[in-house]
């Protein structure tokens, strides 16, 4: 019985030795390039006086920075000699900054493969991933997937019908960003059916861009279009055209072609900032029918007040794969429609959590 | 006593202002001419930062300095050149390449970067529980972002027609999102107004010196 208790007692005391925390503590912090350390140290150690740390990489410590009161951790992001051995020293100063105590410690920087902190983000991903190709490979086995009626697209071919009989063009604007914006691709997807029916229909096609990368884009999306509607004869080039990549320029050259050429029906899709409105007005004035869309929030009030049709925010995306019925573009879509539906029920279960208390949903995907 | 310059400037900020304003009454020679110079102007001014603000600091400079080290800037500069050769109808093919490689990196990083700032982000920030504050309008506001959010999502559902369960709820969403519009659009009129105001300031001050 006794021997039984010392062992017990030995234990004990090997537990605490083994989780005993140092006063003061160096890491490497996980889930970097390698080329940070974390240092803590406990709450008396400060109660005591100034604190001041001290670096080294061959025991020739410089003072590294004097720690502000109500401060126990502070990460040295410049660890430059990753994979080595970094000692640091923490100065217990009094007030007169007379060293009362010191202690050492030290760490390697590591760089780590993953960082774990982005695992929900690959997870969602995944789950997305599998879900646009499941679809993608379910419209390419000719399974129907219905996606509903969007009012602005129904309207396009009526829109360059209109402009025909009229004997006037139609005017694309793809926004005032470049190609590393996703709402100037998605517009630029759109003009490439939109030209297809202006080929068809032998009306003419105004494209006027304010970046370069966009105007070779535009240029071989309408010549392409052009060559599938199998008329590329009636490409011209030069109405594909750059103006400048000055904002307010730019729709001072808009305006210029609205009220000069007349175009019959405006098409405003792509990204836009405070020139939607001066566009948008422009047209309207001139009596064009329009269709405006955009995913910038604080743009759409002025599409919607302004035109006769408008994509608000995802509505341009699913645009393309609503007009060309494409297995590829139509499985897309319904694989982002599926990780909606997931999102909805993550926020449905998140909130009856939140309410029980229970905050480990929340946890997870908080990073 | 005013330098020249800065009056001739003035009188040509002005003179153009006004000339822009007259396209609120139709389009007018004025309005022809400030438009040109202000398309040309501004064209001829982006080409020249270019060049000197991008190509020269970030490609050439580099390249002149140190060739070997800085080889990996050969491969923009190469990729340049291919978008160049498209005034070359028998080269123009090259620009393919650099532009899929421009779309095809676009749309990666900005899945990503939107699944995290927009997705998740809004996700969790709409994991509330309403009932924990006592403050009653505090709870309102929760439980109209948690509908609004949920309903939101709803009418971008594009795989159910809007009708029945899918189509009530889509039509909730709609009206959350006409009143964020409506709101939206006051806001920005405010600023607008605001530019407005610091135009005529310029005129009837610095212009006309009629206020100070």
């Amino acid at each position: 019985m006794k021997k039984n208790v010392f062992v017990l007692l030995f234990i004990v005391v090997l537990l605490c030795f083994l989780y005993a925390k140092e006063e003061f503590r160096v890491y490497d912090l996980p889930n970097d390039d390698g080329t940070s350390l974390q240092l803590e140290w406990d709450k008396s150690l400060a109660d005591v006086g100034q604190i001041e740390i001290l670096k080294s990489f061959d025991n020739k410590y410089f003072t590294l920075m004097q720690i502000p009161d109500n401060v126990f951790q502070f990460t040295d992001t410049d660890s430059s000699f990753s994979g080595k051995t970094i000692y640091y020293r923490l100065d217990v100063k009094n007030k007169e900054g007379e060293l009362i105590n010191f202690y050492k410690a030290s760490a390697i920087p590591k760089a780590q493969w993953f960082n774990m902190q982005k695992l929900p983000l690959l997870i969602v991903l995944l789950i997305l991933s599998f879900a646009i190709v499941y679809f993608i490979n379910s419209a390419k086995r000719g399974k129907d997937l219905y996606i509903r009626r969007i009012n602005g697209l129904d309207a396009l071919e009526e829109a360059v019908g209109r402009s025909t009989e009229m004997g006037k063009p139609v005017l694309f604007v793809p926004g005032i960003m470049d190609l590393d914006d996703m709402q100037t691709i998605a517009g630029l997807t759109i003009l490439g059916k939109l030209a297809e029916k202006t080929a068809e229909y032998h009306c003419r096609l105004i494209v006027p861009v304010s970046k370069s990368m966009v105007l070779s884009a535009a240029k071989e999306v309408v010549k392409t279009a052009y060559m599938q509607a199998g008329y590329p004869d009636e490409y011209q080039d030069n109405d594909i055209f750059y103006l400048t990549d000055d904002q307010f320029g730019y729709v001072a050259g808009l305006d210029g072609i609205i009220v000069r050429e007349k175009p019959a029906a405006n098409f405003l899709l792509g990204c836009f900032y405070a020139e939607s409105l001066i566009v948008a007005e422009t047209g309207f004035a001139s009596g064009a029918i329009q269709t405006a869309g955009t995913a910038e929030p604080s743009q759409l009030p002025f599409f919607v007040a302004s035109c006769d049709y408008t994509l608000i925010g995802e509505e341009l995306f699913a645009a393309s794969a609503y007009l060309s019925k494409d297995p590829q573009q139509l499985g897309s879509l319904k694989g982002q429609d599926f990780g909606k539906l997931v999102i909805i029920l993550l926020i449905i279960v998140g909130v009856v959590l939140e309410i029980f208390g229970i905050s480990v949903l929340k946890d997870f995907f908080t990073f | 006593m005013i330098n020249l310059w800065t009056s001739v400037g003035i009188w040509l900020g002005a003179l153009s202002t006004l000339a822009i304003w007259s396209f609120l009454y139709k389009d007018n020679p004025f309005y022809k001419i400030a438009e040109q110079i202000f398309v040309g102007v501004s064209a001829a001014y982006w080409l020249v930062y270019t060049i000197y603000n991008i190509l020269i600091p970030n490609l050439f400079s580099k390249l002149i300095a140190d060739p070997k080290g800085n080889w990996v800037y050969y491969i923009p500069g190469v990729l340049g050149l291919m978008m160049v050769l498209r005034v070359i109808p028998k080269f123009e093919k090259a620009s393919f390449y650099p532009l899929s490689l421009l779309i095809g990196t676009t749309a990666g990083i900005s899945l990503l970067r939107f699944l995290k700032s927009d997705v998740l982000a809004q996700t969790t920030a709409t994991m509330l529980n309403p009932f924990a504050n006592a403050n009653i309008a505090v709870m309102i506001g929760q439980i109209i972002i948690i509908i609004g959010t949920i309903t939101g999502l709803i009418y971008f559902y594009f795989s159910k027609k809007h009708q029945g369960f899918v189509g009530v709820n889509a039509r909730i969403g709609i009206i959350f999102l006409m009143i964020s519009f409506g709101a939206s659009f006051g806001y920005t009129v405010m600023a607008r107004i605001s530019l407005l105001i610091g135009r005529l300031q310029f005129l009837f001050g610095d212009w006309l010196h009629l206020i100070k």
